[in-house]
């Protein structure tokens, strides 16, 4: 007799849910201590010197977690209310073209619209903070519809059976049983900002990416590994503190 | 605009080649990441700590921002063809290997007892009642995955990959000059174009591979 497979993922409980949530942590610690110490064990020429240092390095994380957040909270509040006012009942006719766009708009190359946006509007932190916030918007879009649209109707008319207001049933039945979906899309668009911020360095806009172009351009496998390495470690450090957050911010009863 | 529609009619062939060329490395990054995606997704799917672990992987490798991704690679594999194919077949594993645990997952047991209780061994049951029931989820998977590797093939032309990003990086260089906008319109939209056609000839080929029974 082969063994039936359980047909859903049960959460895990207790103790080792807790491990499960220090394993990432860990690994991008030692990840990062072994990068050190062997950068440390090096001979830097003065090329590497120029970029290897504690303040260069320091200064591109700092840009690149202010790209992440800066665009992350603008995004969030123009997709999350886009998809409220887009899943009301008047503009349900053209809601699936809408997704139909978005799922497409999922293939539109991020270094794409980065240079476009540099084109009209020059190069920099703001043109390149644009890109960003264009980039993330439709995914965030398309989440927070689908979060909506999951809202049981029955549970929608029984409010207004109940005797509640359109607005309501919006604020008080809708809107929390979408929190799940809406933190689901902060950490969409911070795991997208984070990884696209790195493209900044082409339009001039700094961030993390200007240490791996560097690697590039110099042809120093040195710079390219820790510029990659401490892109790579922030995307996943980032995105494992938004899934935490998903996790305990989520209302109490779904 | 009747500019834009000039340059694309001079500069035909050359878009359709660096078309052909994108086409082809992401083609050839789906089909590596369909065989090893299903191949992980049917190895892991009977046990529940395999299945948390095998998509736990493969979130992390979406996680990883793709110039950092191609920036790991350059020192291993060099630049070129490879290290694009490599890193569009990781990022294409996630979608696969989700929907093909979620549809394996899917099947109703009792169909599977009652070809268990008709005779079948496990592997015939796999292949002949759970995976063709599964095949729609997979196939969604491997749409999914398809849009997703489409736009970060524009990236690697950092790593002298091939494909219609060498247009945006050309077009990144020229700034300022009327043949920018050019050039990274015409690859951008090239692209989207080409997302499009991969994403209806997906769906067509679901339509001719699913079986009857299950439309």
């Amino acid at each position: 007799m082969a063994a039936k497979a359980t047909r859903t993922l049960k959460p895990q409980g207790g103790n080792r849910r807790l491990l499960g949530y220090l394993i990432r942590p860990a690994v991008l610690g030692l990840v990062c201590l072994a990068m050190y110490l062997w950068v440390s064990s090096l001979q830097l020429d003065s090329i590497e010197q120029r970029v290897l240092n504690r303040d260069f390095v320091v200064s591109r994380v700092i840009q690149h977690l202010w790209y992440a957040f800066i665009a992350t909270g603008i995004v969030v509040v123009l997709a999350v209310s886009t998809g409220v006012l887009l899943t009301r009942p008047f503009a349900r006719r053209i809601s699936p073209t809408i997704e139909g766009i978005a799922n497409i708009g999922f293939a539109v190359p991020s270094i794409g619209v980065l240079v476009l946006l540099a084109i009209f509007f020059g190069l920099g932190f703001y043109p390149a903070l644009a890109a960003f916030i264009a980039y993330s918007f439709l995914p965030v879009l398309r989440n927070t519809m689908t979060g909506l649209q999951q809202v049981d109707q029955a549970v929608i008319e029984s409010g207004r059976g109940m005797g509640m207001t359109k607005s309501a049933v919006l604020f008080r039945i809708e809107l929390p049983l979408a929190v799940p979906i809406t933190l689901a899309g902060i950490r969409t668009a911070l795991v997208i900002c984070v990884g696209t911020a790195a493209l900044a360095t082409f339009i001039n806009g700094g961030a993390l990416g200007d240490i791996i172009d560097q690697g590039i351009r110099q042809s120093r496998d040195s710079i390219l590994i820790v510029g990659s390495v401490l892109t790579a470690v922030l995307a996943l450090f980032i995105d494992w503190l938004a899934g935490i957050a998903e996790d305990f911010l989520k209302p109490k009863g779904l | 605009m009747a500019d834009f529609l000039g340059y694309l009619v001079q500069r035909w062939d050359h878009l359709l080649g660096l078309t052909i060329e994108h086409a082809q490395v992401v083609l050839i990054s789906l089909i590596i990441a369909t065989a090893i995606g299903m191949l992980i997704g049917v190895l892991v799917y009977r046990n529940d700590g395999a299945t948390s672990a095998a998509l736990n992987v493969t979130s992390v490798f979406v996680t990883i921002p793709s110039f950092a991704l191609f920036g790991l690679l350059v020192p291993v594999m060099g630049i070129g063809a490879q290290p694009t194919i490599f890193a569009l077949s990781m990022y294409a594993l996630l979608p696969i290997v989700r929907n093909t645990t979620a549809g394996l997952r899917g099947v109703d047991p009792a169909v599977v007892e009652s070809a268990e209780g008709m005779g079948m061994s496990a592997r015939q049951r796999l292949l002949r009642i759970e995976m063709p029931l599964a095949w729609p989820v997979i196939l969604s998977g491997i749409r999914v995955s398809a849009l997703l590797i489409m736009g970060i093939a524009a990236i690697a032309a950092i790593v002298n990959g091939p494909g219609l990003g060498n247009d945006i990086f050309a077009g990144l260089s020229r700034v300022g000059t009327a043949q920018a906008l050019n050039l990274v319109l015409s690859a951008t939209l090239g692209i989207v174009v080409l997302a499009l056609i991969f994403d209806g000839l997906i769906a067509l080929l679901g339509r001719i591979t699913t079986p009857g029974g299950i439309k």
